[in-house]
């Protein structure tokens, strides 16, 4: 038993921290805004060259091998910054599907070629699932892995349609999609389909929850340069108690979500097939996290939280967008409610980590 | 990252499980704040010591079995499993021996830890005065040296199990001429020493849990000075309060509480035409889960070496809160039968104990430091804000 990073780990997440914070300023979203991609492409590119589109591809498959729990904490990196291209998912969800389709030989003529383009840095995979109405940044991808029903379906971009839908957030660029569910794009069906699909939730669910843990933050961090810096009444109005509160209640609601985050990760990697639980546990208590800290961190910066050019919008909008995607709370508080009443709820304080804590004593009797 | 437990672990758990599947008493003990209820629990802390199971964090040489945060967590979950007593000792056991394991004298050690794992000595806290509440630099209750003693005179409140117990431990100001929290000295005073009076506080259920010690001319001997004279102050605000802090209120209970929390929804969740009763029993379910693995992993940092972080700042709050929600859902489940205060065993089977449970958690949010002082402190001390 041991819930720490480990050093390795936690060295990473610093370089990329510290890359992230010098590359993705709010200036440098702001100016993504102006664009017609929205993209920065030597970004992407800087991206790529740290390895991060290859980070949980098996290396037999000519990836670097690392898990869930090695990229959770990048993950979170991403959200503190808002970085507004969609890496995460593309790391953490579509790319996964993409191996898994691989790995139990399904998928079609495309798909080896699809997998070596990303691990290549030349193709762009958009993910398309049943809980989300629209996909992110669907107009830069070069291949889309949609559903329909069970199926998953390998899609070019010729054969999709697009229907662009304007997002609060202007880092995120929606479009509604449609194509035509043929044989010959089909990659998973049945069961399986239905059991890559349910997997791919809950991964995407927990790339949102990570990014809202790092959203949240970022947002603290703002909020308490903003009230260390603005006076009133002769002093800063960070010194005043109604104002601390605000933000302690947030430091209180992440700090809690933080480890469920990480378990959850874990699951994801160690047993996917069985992670509804932790997920959905991650993704609500993360989305509940940053909604207070999208309200609370608004309320502390005054009318000037209410302006286009106060900066923190970027982090507020994105936290309202990513906390309803991938399944909102009724959706993920309803798996949880339905698990607490099933008669084979492990509940009580020797189940925190399943039944992995007391195969011994079964044995003993 | 490694979620599983060892196979040392898993045997340990197996070991604990079995001793406690042996000893827990089948009768609910009656509460430690009557005088009949203490000495049962009194009793309780003497088995749990006979069985080497009083503290397993301690060294050995106390009676403890050394072990790990890990180890600790998994006893604690054990022993909520088991619906073991609550205990009559936590200010001893998780306040003050840590600190005399870290402070005191060998001679010191010698004399207070045996008494205190055997349950011999059940100790109180006096803290708080009348105007040293929140702000605990205020102290004001005197102890001046006078040879090989100190004469204490003044008076301290809020000193949870002082009705009943042996001694108290508390924090005095040895300096006259000093303020705030300098000047200040942690004594351990016998409660029958001559010139201490100790007037009972009824809590919100009528029992005296609580009371006001006035000290008058009251003699101890310089022995029962823990750490330097003056230093009362830091030995308070230790490290080691950090993890006193994390003891403090195991995840296991609250656990436990939500586990019997979802039975009674299985049960009564029917009957109860309130839309917001499931998302309740969901959070909160969620939280003791979220509570638990945070103190894991803590637990896990601390184990492999490293410091704990802005999580100890923020515990109290989280549990405190969870504890207030846990029980409102369960009194919201009970409906208007939630104001029976049950009496006999078939009304407890009825009712369980969630009334008392409902009312203590009104005290959570107060003591240990009111959550608006950890508020200021996280505020202050985690995000940095400033302080005027």
């Amino acid at each position: 038993m041991n819930f720490t990073f480990t050093q390795d780990q936690l060295d990473f997440q610093d370089a990329i921290a510290s890359m992230l914070r010098s590359e993705v300023t709010a200036d440098t979203v702001r100016s993504r805004w102006a664009t017609t991609a929205g993209v920065d492409e030597r970004f992407l590119s800087q991206v790529h060259e740290l390895g991060l589109n290859s980070m949980l591809v098996p290396e037999a498959l000519g990836g670097l091998g690392l898990g869930v729990t090695d990229f959770i904490l990048l993950a979170e990196a991403c959200g503190e910054v808002a970085l507004p291209e969609p890496i995460v998912e593309s790391v953490m969800v579509s790319t996964p599907l993409l191996v898994d389709i691989l790995d139990q030989g399904l998928g079609n003529a495309d798909i080896q070629k699809v997998v070596d383009g990303v691990l290549a840095g030349d193709l762009r995979v958009s993910l398309g699932h049943a809980i989300n109405p629209c996909i992110n940044y669907a107009d830069s991808a070069d291949w889309f892995l949609v559903s329909e029903g069970d199926g998953i379906y390998l899609v070019p971009k010729e054969a999709i349609s697009f229907k662009a839908r304007k997002s609060v957030d202007p880092s995120r660029r929606l479009f509604s999609v449609s194509f035509d569910p043929r044989d010959h794009v089909r990659v998973a069906d049945g069961d399986v389909g239905a059991r890559l699909q349910r997997s791919t939730l809950n991964r995407g669910a927990l790339a949102n929850a990570a990014q809202l843990v790092g959203l949240s933050r970022g947002m603290l961090d703002q909020s308490v340069r903003y009230t260390t810096d603005r006076e009133q009444f002769g002093r800063a109005i960070g010194a005043n108690q109604a104002v601390k509160h605000l933000l302690a209640d947030v430091a209180v609601q992440v700090e809690y979500a933080k480890p469920v985050v990480y378990r959850a990760a874990y699951t994801v990697g160690v047993s996917p097939n069985r992670a509804d639980f932790a997920v959905s546990h991650a993704k609500s208590a993360a989305a509940r996290a940053a909604l207070m800290a999208s309200r609370h961190c608004t309320q502390v910066h005054g009318a000037m939280g209410y302006t286009w050019e106060c900066d923190l919008q970027i982090w507020t909008k994105r936290a309202w967008a990513l906390a309803r995607e991938w399944g909102d709370e009724g959706f993920h508080n309803n798996r949880i409610h339905e698990w607490l009443l099933r008669k084979d709820a492990l509940l009580g304080p020797e189940f925190t980590f399943g039944r992995g804590s007391i195969t011994d004593l079964e044995k003993a009797g | 990252m490694d979620l599983v437990y060892t196979q040392a672990q898993q045997t340990f758990r197996a070991e604990a499980r079995k001793w406690l599947t042996a000893h827990v008493p089948s009768e609910r003990l009656p509460s430690f704040d009557t005088a009949e209820g203490f000495e049962a629990h009194r009793q309780w802390e003497r088995t749990l010591a006979k069985g080497n199971w009083g503290m397993v964090t301690w060294p050995t040489e106390f009676g403890g079995r050394g072990c790990n945060l890990i180890e600790w967590l998994i006893f604690e979950e054990e022993y909520y499993r088991a619906g073991a007593p609550l205990r009559v000792n936590q200010n001893g056991i998780f306040l003050l021996g840590p600190t005399l394991m870290e402070y005191g004298t060998p001679e010191q050690k010698a004399r207070f830890i045996p008494a205190m794992a055997s349950g011999d000595e059940i100790w109180a806290q006096g803290w708080s005065e009348p105007n040293a509440g929140s702000d605990m630099a205020a102290i004001r209750c005197r102890a001046d040296r006078d040879g090989d003693e100190f004469v204490i005179n003044g008076q301290k409140i809020w000193s949870t199990r002082a009705v009943y117990a042996d001694w108290v431990f508390g924090l005095f100001r040895t300096d006259p001429d000093s303020s705030r929290h300098h000047g200040l000295s942690k004594l351990l005073v016998p409660l029958n020493s001559e010139g201490v009076t100790v007037r009972p506080i009824e809590q919100l259920n009528g029992l005296p849990g609580f009371a006001e010690i006035f000290f008058d001319d009251v003699r101890v001997p310089a022995f029962n000075l823990l750490g330097g004279e003056g230093e009362g102050w830091r030995i308070a605000m230790a490290t080691a309060g950090f993890e006193r802090g994390l003891m403090l209120r195991s995840p296991a209970r609250f656990q436990q509480a939500c586990k019997r929390l979802v039975q009674l929804y299985r049960e009564n969740g029917s009957d109860v035409i309130n839309p917001q009763i499931e998302s309740a029993v969901v959070r909160c379910y969620m939280d003791a889960e979220a509570y638990a693995l945070s103190t894991y992993q803590t637990a896990s940092k601390l184990c492999s070496g490293g410091t704990i972080g802005a999580e100890a700042s923020c515990n109290k709050i989280f549990w405190s809160e969870m504890d207030l929600l846990i029980h409102e859902t369960a009194m919201d489940l009970l409906g208007a039968r939630a104001e029976i205060e049950p009496q006999t065993a078939a009304e407890f089977a009825e009712l369980g104990a969630w009334l008392d449970g409902f009312m203590f958690a009104q005290s959570g949010p107060i003591y240990a430091g009111t959550n608006e002082i950890q508020r200021n402190i996280i505020a202050e001390r985690v995000l940095g804000m400033p302080r005027k």
